[in-house]
C-alpha cells in the first residue's frame, strides 16, 4: 500500500441549514487516482472543493471535522489557503481558461507567484505543455487566444495551467464530461501518465471512466460515503447494495 | 378537419402601427432638432468663432473660452470620478458582503441618478466651497482662494453627479466577468486582489470605459450645478496658469479661476442678450458646437472600448 496523502475525518459540510455532506472519513493514497462516482446532488464535487478549500468563495457554507494534507490540517486557522491552493491544484468541469493567449494562460500562475524571470516561465511552458501531451499542437499558436483551441485542447491546456504552479495533488472535476470521445481518451492516457507524480482525485459522472482511470473508488450517494474501496472491488464486488445498484445501472 | 380561415389580428396589427407610429414621431423630432441646429448654426462656424472670446456684449467675436472651460471642467471630472467610481464598485461588488447595509448603499446609488441636477449644485456650494474649501484657506491661511466659486469645485461637484453612472455601469461590468474565470485564478494559488487585477478588471475594461463614456456626455452638457460653482458670464481670459518648476514654465489649467461653459454660455446667450437678432446666430453656432463637442467625447471613448475589446478578442 502506497503512503497516505491525504486524511479526511469524520466531514460535515452544511449550506446554510441544508447538510450537504454527512460523517465523512476516507484516506486518499499518494500518487494515485481516486475517483468519486454517484448521481448528481451527492455531493461529490462538493467534497472535491473542500480539498482545496474552494468552498470557502461560497457564502453560508459551513464546515466541521477535520482534513489533513502531509499531515497538515487545512482548516487549520492559521493556514495560508493561497498556498494550499498552490498545492493542491484543481481542474474543472467546464474549460475555464481565461481570454488570453495560450502562453499568458500557462504563466499566470507562475507569474502570481512572483517568477518574472522570462527564460524560466518558457521553461514552465515547454514542460507542462508536454506534461499535458498538447506541445505539438500548440507550439506554433503561443500568441493566439486560447479560446479559438479546440475543446478538447482548451482542457488539456487546463491541465498544464494548473501543473505549471508544481501542485502534489491534483482534483479534477468531471474533466471529460463535455468532450467528445477521443477527447476524452487523450484526458484519461494524461491522467493514467501524470499519477507517476501527483495525486489525482477525479469526480465523475461516467462510470466507464472511474473504472478505466482509478485505482480507488468512492461511492457518494445523498451526501454520505456509501463505500469505498479499490476500484476492481467496487465495480466486480462491492459490499454495499446501494452501490452495486448504482454501478451495475439500476439508479442514477 | 375543416380548414378554418385565419382570423384577422386586430389588436396586433393595432399596437404594431402605434409603435411604429410612435418611433417615427421619435425619429422625426430628432431630426428636426438636429437639422434646425445644424442649418441654422453651421454659417457661423469659423477658426474666429471656435478661438476668439465673445465681444461687444456677446453680440459678436467667439466661443473660444467656453469650448476650453467646457473640455478642462469635464477633463478634471473625469479625473476626479473614474477612480472614485470604479474602486467604490470593486469594493461593492468584490469584497461587500450581502448584508442591509450594503444594500441601502446600492439602492442610494440608483437614487443618487435620479436627484436633480440643481440640488447637486447647491450641494457642492454648500459642501465644496463653503466647507472643504473656506476650511483649506483657514487651515493653509491662504486668504479667500478656495472658498470660493472656482473650475476646481465645479468639477468635483459635476464628478459627483455622474458618480451613480460611473459605479453602476462598473458594476454591471464587474458582475459580467464569469465566476469560472474566478475559480480558475483561485485555484492557481491567486489572492484576491491578484484575481481582480489580473482576471476581472481586465475583462470589464470594455463596461467601465461605457460608464465613462455616459458620465462625460452627461457632465459637459449640465448647467444647472454650475450655476453657483464658477461659471462665469464673461471671462475673456482662459484659466490658465503658468506652473514653474526650476525656470522650467508649462501653461496648465489653474483649478482655482472661474471659467466659461458652453451650456452656461447658451443660457446666458438666451436670456441676458442686449440684441436678440445677433445672438441667435451665435446661439445655434454654440448649440451646435456643444453637440459635436460631446459627440467627438463620445467617439474617443467609443474608439478606446472598441480597440480594448478587439484587443481581448485576438488574446
Amino acid at each position: 500500500m502506497k503512503e497516505i496523502k491525504i486524511v479526511v475525518k469524520n466531514l460535515n459540510l452544511y449550506y446554510g441549514d441544508k447538510q450537504a455532506l454527512k460523517d465523512i472519513s476516507l484516506e486518499i493514497p499518494d500518487k494515485r487516482v481516486t475517483a468519486f462516482i454517484g448521481p448528481s446532488g451527492c455531493g461529490k464535487s462538493t467534497f472535491l472543493r473542500v480539498l482545496n478549500r474552494m468552498n470557502d468563495l461560497i457564502d453560508h457554507v459551513k464546515i466541521e471535522g477535520e482534513v489533513y494534507v502531509d499531515g497538515v490540517n487545512i482548516y487549520d486557522k492559521s493556514l495560508d489557503v493561497v498556498n494550499l491552493r498552490k498545492n493542491v491544484g484543481m481542474v474543472f468541469q467546464k474549460s475555464n481558461l481565461f481570454p488570453k493567449s495560450v502562453y499568458e494562460n500557462i504563466v499566470y500562475g507562475p507569474k502570481i507567484n512572483g517568477i518574472r524571470d522570462k527564460k524560466i516561465l518558457d521553461e514552465i511552458l515547454e514542460r507542462t505543455l508536454n506534461q499535458a501531451a498538447i506541445w505539438d499542437e500548440v507550439k506554433d499558436r503561443l500568441n493566439e487566444n486560447a479560446l479559438s483551441l479546440s475543446g478538447g485542447q482548451q482542457q488539456r491546456l487546463c491541465i498544464a495551467r494548473a501543473l505549471a504552479v508544481e501542485p502534489e495533488i491534483i482534483l479534477m472535476d468531471e474533466p471529460a464530461s463535455a468532450l467528445d470521445p477521443i477527447s476524452t481518451a487523450k484526458i484519461e492516457e494524461l491522467i493514467h501518465n501524470l499519477k507517476q507524480e501527483y495525486t489525482i482525485v477525479i469526480v465523475t459522472h461516467n462510470m466507464q471512466q472511474a473504472a478505466r482511470v482509478s485505482d480507488q473508488t468512492a461511492f457518494f450517494y445523498l451526501g454520505e460515503l456509501i463505500e469505498f474501496d479499490r476500484t476492481t472491488t467496487i465495480f466486480t464486488n462491492p459490499s454495499k447494495k446501494q452501490t452495486e445498484d448504482y454501478v451495475t445501472g439500476r439508479f442514477g | 378537419m375543416e380548414v378554418k380561415k385565419r382570423k384577422k389580428d386586430i389588436s396586433g396589427v393595432l399596437s404594431l402601427t402605434i409603435v411604429r407610429l410612435m418611433f417615427f414621431f421619435l425619429v422625426f423630432i430628432l431630426i428636426l432638432l438636429l437639422g434646425k441646429i445644424f442649418i441654422e448654426g453651421i454659417g457661423v462656424i469659423s477658426p474666429e468663432f471656435l478661438l476668439d472670446e465673445p465681444r461687444d456684449n456677446m453680440t459678436g467675436g467667439g466661443i473660444g473660452p467656453a469650448i476650453f472651460g467646457t473640455i478642462a471642467v469635464t477633463l478634471l471630472m473625469v479625473f476626479f470620478t473614474v477612480p472614485l467610481g470604479v474602486f467604490s464598485a470593486i469594493y461593492l461588488n468584490e469584497y461587500a458582503k450581502d448584508t442591509f447595509f450594503t444594500r441601502v448603499i446600492r439602492t442610494s446609488i440608483n437614487n443618487l441618478a435620479g436627484v436633480p441636477s440643481i440640488v447637486f449644485g447647491l450641494f457642492g456650494l454648500g459642501f465644496f466651497i463653503l466647507f472643504i474649501g473656506k476650511g483649506l484657506d483657514d487651515v493653509l491661511q491662504t486668504g479667500l482662494l478656495f472658498g470660493q466659486p472656482a473650475l476646481l469645485w465645479a468639477s468635483a461637484t459635476l464628478a459627483v453627479l455622474v458618480l451613480p453612472i460611473v459605479i453602476v455601469s462598473t458594476l454591471e461590468a464587474l458582475n459580467s466577468v464569469p465566476k469560472s474565470h474566478r475559480d480558475a485564478s483561485y485555484g492557481l494559488g491567486a489572492t484576491k486582489w491578484q484575481t481582480i487585477r489580473n482576471v476581472v478588471l481586465p475583462q470589464a475594461r470594455p463596461g467601465i470605459l461605457t460608464g465613462t463614456i455616459l458620465a462625460v456626455s452627461r457632465g459637459a452638457g449640465e448647467t444647472a450645478p454650475i450655476l453657483f460653482l464658477g461659471a462665469a458670464f464673461f471671462l475673456p481670459n482662459l484659466p490658465v496658469a503658468d506652473l514653474c518648476i526650476g525656470g522650467y514654465c508649462i501653461p496648465m489649467i489653474n483649478p482655482t479661476e472661474q471659467f466659461m461653459y458652453l451650456a452656461y454660455h447658451i443660457f446666458i446667450m438666451a436670456t441676458q442678450s442686449a440684441n436678440p437678432t445677433k445672438t441667435l446666430p451665435l446661439q445655434y453656432g454654440s448649440t451646435l458646437v456643444l453637440i459635436v463637442l460631446t459627440f467627438l467625447l463620445n467617439i474617443t471613448a467609443i474608439i478606446f472600448r472598441y480597440r480594448f475589446r478587439k484587443i481581448l478578442g485576438r488574446l
